[in-house]
């Protein structure tokens, strides 16, 4: 970690340093020119949450109002309707997305046909190469009001629903889809972590008379359990973010009470209303809780589970 | 071991499976059944997941239409310049990483600097602001620039050098090469596999992403593909109609016709779908790398 002083001549060393590793500084420059244009201006920008931007006044040329914007947002009318929305469907999703996975993984390790395996993977793994305009497009065509599923329905003598136009129904269908469109990521990964279990554990299992069900449950679970929890808190940091992808393909203003959520307002505020400053002081709300959650959960995930980004 | 005989699990077990797979294939082959079907069994709702009164007029409206071309060519024209900006920055940070701390002494405050950027983020509307600040706006540097240093894949890039022998550097330097030279006739030899799904990574991203195309351009002809089908869906919505002309207008209102539009989505889809069994298991092994490292 910390470099160690080998030589002799402190003051010397950093400039042979310097001298040895310049090629290395040369390389960095055209990725850290990226970083500072494309990441950290921007976060410079979220000065405009305390400003009445304009963009013709520019971050330099806007009053300073303090924090006016960010009462004005608590104000908003459907302020915590949004929160609520927002929090309802990332937690959802964060949980299904390992649960069922996690269920999959584990029911496909019990099959024996290794055909059989790789088609179902093959299978469970599409529709996360797809587009969000790919599979919303798909939804849409299931689930519109003369969609395949309302065909079922009427076929069956029950009546047509207006699922994407329902408050009940948009976020089980935004919930579900997601889930069915990334299942295959973390199935693939709890497989591998599967595979990666020592036999000789399952063979003295075995031997003590442990059948497969139970060896499922008393060795496999328990060794995968680090790597489903570190996923569980490592996506902490996404609690605010409902997938705005999504949601902005499918919604429209008769479910907004369900399924607006913070990432689909900031849009509509500042780039359809272009109210700035204000839309600005939302994302920068969602910016900051999100920053103390993921330092948080990149601290709890490197202390219990030896998780290193770097 | 020689347990042949099948317990009612193992029968329930692909039951359940085999359903499951159904279930997950059903929504896709419904709109490749639609795209294929006669307009007014589309329509009446009669097709499910085989084409009704097969036809082909779908596909031809799209191969006629010379918005779905021009979108099919930024986005292109998006993968070809994006992925080897992308592919390019990657490869000259992780290599200087990838070293250790004591061998660059500036990778600390890198790191951070780097790793930065994965925690906080300025928002949409600060980013939005600074592209248009850039004079960048519908251009194509809007889709390829902005996302160019992706720190994940530098994490995975940098991640695969470290395997690599330190002896094999040090034999090229006492033959008298230099760093770059190094990275390039010894590392990137040696790293082709995760090269490959670094490529593989970036191609996928490049083409699916619809968001930045629908923030970023002003004009139809300047979507890409995936979010021009984008708007196609969200058509009756927002301020979609605005930019468009009265000829695009009046296309745009056959196109919400239910087969042309399960076509178009079926052709989005159709070179992801056609190469991704083959890039699964790059994947898995990028994917590996990534998360079950600790």
């Amino acid at each position: 970690m910390t470099y160690k002083k080998e030589r002799p001549g402190k003051a010397a060393a950093p400039k042979g340093h310097f001298k040895r590793e310049y090629p290395f500084y040369l390389m960095m420059i055209p990725g850290v020119v990226f970083l500072l244009i494309f990441s950290y201006f921007p976060m410079f920008g979220i000065v405009m949450a305390f400003q009445d931007f304009s963009p013709l006044k520019s971050f330099s040329g806007s009053d300073w109002v303090g924090l006016r914007n960010f009462k004005d947002m608590l104000m908003l009318p459907t302020f915590w309707t949004v929160v609520r929305n927002t929090l309802m469907i990332s937690l959802s999703k964060i949980v299904l997305r390992l649960l069922v996975p996690l269920v999959i993984a584990l029911l496909l390790n019990e099959i024996m046909s290794i055909k059989f395996k790789r088609i179902s993977q093959t299978v469970f793994f599409l529709p996360y190469f797809l587009s969000w305009a790919v599979i919303g497009g798909i939804l849409r065509s299931l689930f519109q009001y003369d969609g395949m599923v309302n065909g079922i329905l009427t076929s069956l003598g029950a009546e047509r629903i207006m699922f994407l136009g329902s408050n009940t129904w948009f976020p089980v269908i935004a919930i579900v889809s997601d889930v069915w469109k990334d299942m295959g990521y973390n199935m693939i990964i709890f497989l591998a972590a599967i595979t990666n279990v020592d036999p000789a554990l399952h063979e003295s299992a075995a031997l003590d008379g442990a059948n497969r069900r139970q060896q499922a449950w008393h060795i496999t679970l328990p060794t995968i359990r680090p790597i489903v929890v570190m996923l569980l808190v490592l996506s902490l940091g996404s609690v605010l973010s409902a997938g705005m992808e999504q949601i902005l393909l499918l919604y429209n203003p008769m479910v907004y009470e369900s399924a607006d959520i913070i990432d689909t307002l900031v849009y509509r505020l500042g780039l359809v209303n272009h109210q700035w400053s204000l839309s600005a002081a939302v994302g920068l709300m969602k910016s900051a809780i999100s920053f103390v959650l993921v330092v948080f959960s990149y601290r709890i995930a490197t202390k219990y589970f030896d998780y290193q980004v770097f | 071991m020689k347990g042949k005989k099948i317990s009612v699990f193992s029968i329930l077990n692909y039951l359940f499976l085999s359903v499951l797979v159904v279930v997950c294939l059903i929504p896709v082959l419904h709109v490749i059944a639609l795209s294929f079907s006669e307009k007014i069994e589309a329509v009446s709702g009669n097709v499910g997941i085989w084409p009704v009164g097969f036809n082909l007029s779908a596909y031809r409206y799209v191969m006629e239409d010379a918005q779905f071309w021009r979108s099919l060519k930024v986005t292109l024209l998006r993968v070809a310049i994006g992925v080897p900006v992308n592919i390019i920055l990657v490869i000259l940070t992780a290599y200087p990483l990838s070293k250790p701390n004591s061998r660059f002494h500036g990778r600390t405050v890198f790191s951070w600097f780097f790793v930065f950027t994965m925690l906080f983020n300025g928002g949409m509307i600060p980013a939005y602001i600074v592209i248009s600040k850039l004079k960048m706006m519908n251009t194509i540097w809007a889709l390829t620039l902005p996302g160019a240093m992706n720190v994940s894949y530098m994490i995975l890039m940098m991640s695969f050098f470290r395997g690599i022998p330190i002896e094999l550097e040090e034999a090229a330097v006492i033959d008298g090469a230099n760093q770059m030279q190094v990275l390039l006739r010894v590392f990137l030899p040696l790293s082709l596999p995760s090269l490959a799904t670094i490529i593989l990574f970036a191609t996928v991203a490049n083409w699916n992403v619809w968001m930045d195309g629908y923030l970023y351009m002003n004009t139809l002809d300047k979507y890409p593909l995936q979010t021009y089908l984008a708007t196609i869906l969200m058509e009756s919505k927002n301020n979609v109609e605005a930019l468009m002309t009265p000829d695009q207008l009046a296309r745009m209102s056959q196109i919400s016709e239910k087969t042309i539009e399960a076509a178009q989505i079926f052709l989005g889809a159709l070179p992801i779908m056609c190469v991704y069994p083959f890039l699964q298991r790059y994947y898995v092994k990028g994917m590996v790398v990534g998360s079950v490292k600790g």
